[in-house]
């Protein structure tokens, strides 16, 4: 077990906390565009690199379609690449998404949740990333500055694992966490140095190419490669599986990694993937995402206090979803309540359609009501959550219909 | 800017069997001016280049998993960023040189030119705001247009870069409008707009003035742009065996006038300098169009207004490079 080190402690908001992590992570090439409430991560990386404080190249495209493309450019050079954006930005990317994930490319790209337009609209909800959920990212929610600086810094490490070669999407709250100042404990750059080292290019054979020789993923003159090419019904559904499994291994990897980066930081986020809070002989838990699952704790704090047998589970890890710890811990209890902060027109929030998935068969499995609330950055307060823990309660004697409620709403 | 480089036709052979860069077998049809094009490109190298290439016909030809015809390190992303995704090589290389990382791994360089590849599609529509970023930016790349008027890749639809007049899928000869009503969009006009220290045109009928100035292209420190002229004979309903014959005439006609813009100045280059001076061997663009189906329509009696309309087009566009040329 090594040592937990010691650690600066600086007021930082979110997008602030993430520029470090940027900073310190031995980032080749950063390609950004503007978009709020991404804006401090850019402002700030820029400030770095301006000052002569890090030695990256900030690419400040046009859009964010070029700042993804950039970003795949770089990453097929050789390099460390790093991009930020939020909802609409992020939709712009979505084609490159796609083929970030399918180049196998370990870009890590932080994500301010925002509510997409339209009607346009700047404040926190999830309908932005959860659109992106099938584009072969792995997906990061963070509940506060803290877990956005450390998860970051974790990205790199997991996205660039060989085992994986994914993408990573690290998410932060629009304003609740991006613009709200925090205390943070920043790693001593060296600890962080040593941690990631620099960008290493996994290796690979490509037998009909370059014979035996285990030759350089990247692209070099020395060893040339074909990246991207035309890749039809004879092979793309090859190369789909082969995604389809690296995103299997990634389980390990992300579990690795968290742990490592707990043992040097002393920082952990459940074992990873889930976060539970006083589950243990809850009757009920409330599970969600993202910055609401603070104030959860203070709610199910004050409910304990009432005597009554609640608990809740953070989501950390999106994708891969922690499908068979979800399943295992959630047949503990009587009904869950889960909280979406997106929803699927004509269906259910993202969150919620994915654990009635997981569960379905499952013996014992808990009755389950979605709450769909704070589209746009509707706030979510302590009295409205504690209502929603009242009707899972009730749901153990009344049953979970309606599954579909939306809260906070006029 | 180094030493000129003049292309040594007794050493190219030897060069080219040596170190293709794209190997023949690729699937291009007969034919076609761009895969002359992306030989040349080759013939022009000073060191490796790192290919960015924009979805379009030289993308789908030379690669099918698990076939590539590219002996260069060579990507392709999407249809409108090959510009931006040769920006983030750029920054990559410029990052990878800096910091030495790999000065002692024997298996890996970073000493390589950057070059993107894309289609008129590419350039003229869904690519131009990347472009215009890119030179902006100014990345140290050199762009190449290959231009065959129209995206055949998807079937011969009309683009910002199809003549006026041209017959395509989507500008089809009606009973009521006969092909594309509009004109080419000035691309190099806009490139040059940007200030780059270097932009030209080539055609590959002319292929010494093609190399120097591929060579030149790369060569440069900051952004470069060829507009190259690419011959497609199933978009353009051409003979397979016209190809040069028509780059020619394009150039002989001054349909595409061959010239090159330096720190933003203009000079006429081979046979346009030589038509400058010697008005008189200038051809008539029907020389040009009566080889080509897609214009076939243009040349029948009730629509000589269109033929008419297309020579002004030429001269009018011809008369603005004279004006702007510093060496006329």
């Amino acid at each position: 077990m090594q040592k937990v080190v010691k650690q600066r402690m600086m007021a930082l908001n979110g997008d602030e906390a993430v520029a470090w992590a940027v900073k310190q992570s031995n980032v080749d090439v950063v390609s950004a565009y503007p978009i709020t409430p991404q804006t401090l991560i850019v402002e700030r990386i820029s400030e770095f690199v301006h000052n002569g404080e890090v030695d990256m190249e900030f690419i400040k495209v046009e859009s964010e379609h070029s700042a993804l493309s950039a970003c795949v450019g770089a990453a097929a050079a050789g390099a460390r690449a790093f991009t930020a954006t939020a909802a609409n930005g992020l939709q712009l990317m979505f084609e490159i998404l796609y083929i970030t994930a399918s180049l196998r490319l370990p870009v890590v790209m932080v994500v301010v949740n925002r509510a997409p337009s339209g009607p346009i609209n700047i404040h926190c909800d999830h309908n932005d990333t959860m659109g992106a959920r099938d584009s072969g990212w792995i997906q990061i929610y963070t509940e506060d500055a803290q877990e956005a600086y450390d998860s970051t810094i974790q990205a790199f490490k997991i996205s660039e694992n060989p085992e994986v070669l994914l993408p990573t999407m690290v998410t932060l709250d629009g304003f609740f966490i991006s613009h709200t100042l925090q205390n943070v404990s920043l790693l001593p750059d060296e600890v962080v140095h040593e941690f990631l080292g620099v960008r290493k290019v996994p290796k690979i054979k490509v037998p009909e190419i370059h014979g035996d020789k285990e030759v350089p993923l990247m692209l070099n003159p020395r060893y040339p490669l074909t990246f991207g090419p035309l890749d039809l019904f004879d092979y793309y559904f090859e190369h789909k599986r082969q995604q389809i499994e690296a995103m299997m291994r990634a389980y390990k990897v992300i579990e690795e990694v968290h742990r490592e980066y707990a043992e040097i930081s002393g920082r952990s986020y459940g074992d990873g993937f889930i976060e539970p809070y006083r589950i243990d002989d809850a009757d009920v838990v409330v599970v969600g995402l993202g910055s609401t699952m603070g104030t959860t704790k203070t709610i199910v704090d004050e409910l304990r206090e009432e005597g009554k047998k609640v608990g809740s589970i953070r989501v950390r890890v999106f994708r891969p979803f922690p499908r068979e710890r979800l399943k295992k811990v959630l047949c503990n209890f009587d009904a869950v309540g889960v909280l979406d902060r997106g929803i699927s027109f004509g269906h259910y929030g993202q969150l919620y359609t994915d654990l009635c998935a997981t569960l379905y068969g499952v013996k014992d499995a808990p009755a389950m009501i979605d709450f769909v609330y704070g589209l746009g950055g509707r706030d979510m307060p302590p009295k409205l959550l504690k209502k929603i823990f009242e009707e899972v309660l009730e749901a153990r004697v009344k049953g979970p219909e309606p599954v579909f409620r939306i809260k906070g709403v006029r | 800017m180094a030493k000129e480089f003049v292309p040594n036709i007794r050493q190219l052979p030897k060069f080219m069997k040596e170190d293709p860069g794209i190997l023949p077998g690729h699937r291009a049809c007969a034919g076609c001016g761009c895969a002359i094009i992306l030989r040349q490109l080759m013939m022009a190298r000073r060191k490796p280049l790192v290919i960015a290439n924009a979805t379009g016909c030289m993308e789908v030809v030379t690669t099918i998993f698990p076939y590539t015809a590219w002996k260069t390190p060579w990507i392709h992303v999407a249809f409108e960023n090959a510009a931006a995704v040769a920006a983030g090589i750029d920054a990559g290389r410029n990052k990878l040189q800096r910091s030495g990382r790999f000065s002692d791994d024997p298996d890996v360089s970073v000493d390589y030119d950057v070059v993107a590849l894309a289609g008129d599609g590419g350039t003229y529509d869904i690519g131009l705001q990347a472009l215009s970023g890119a030179l902006e930016r100014w990345h140290n790349f050199l762009y190449i247009l290959y231009d065959n008027e129209a995206y055949m890749n998807t079937g011969i639809q009309r683009s910002g870069g199809t003549p006026f007049g041209a017959w395509t899928t989507t500008t089809p000869v009606g009973s009521k409008i006969k092909g594309k009503p509009l004109t080419k969009k000035p691309i190099v006009d806009i490139v040059v707009a940007h200030r780059i220290p270097y932009a030209a045109t080539v055609s590959p009928a002319y292929w010494v003035d093609a190399l120097k100035k591929f060579r030149k292209g790369l060569e440069t420190e900051g952004p470069a742009f060829i507009h190259a002229f690419g011959v497609c004979p199933r978009g353009w309903r051409t003979d397979t065996k016209d190809t040069i014959k028509l780059s020619r005439l394009a150039v002989e006609t001054c349909f595409f006038p061959l010239y090159e813009v330096v720190n933003s100045e203009w000079y006429l280059t081979g046979p346009s300098l030589t038509i400058a001076k010697n008005p008189e061997r200038k051809k008539p663009v029907e020389e040009y169009l009566k080889l080509q189906g897609r214009f076939r329509h243009m040349l029948l009696p009730e629509n000589k207004w269109m033929l008419e309309k297309f020579q002004e087009l030429v001269d009018e566009n011809w008369e603005i490079i004279l004006k702007r040329a510093k060496n006329v």
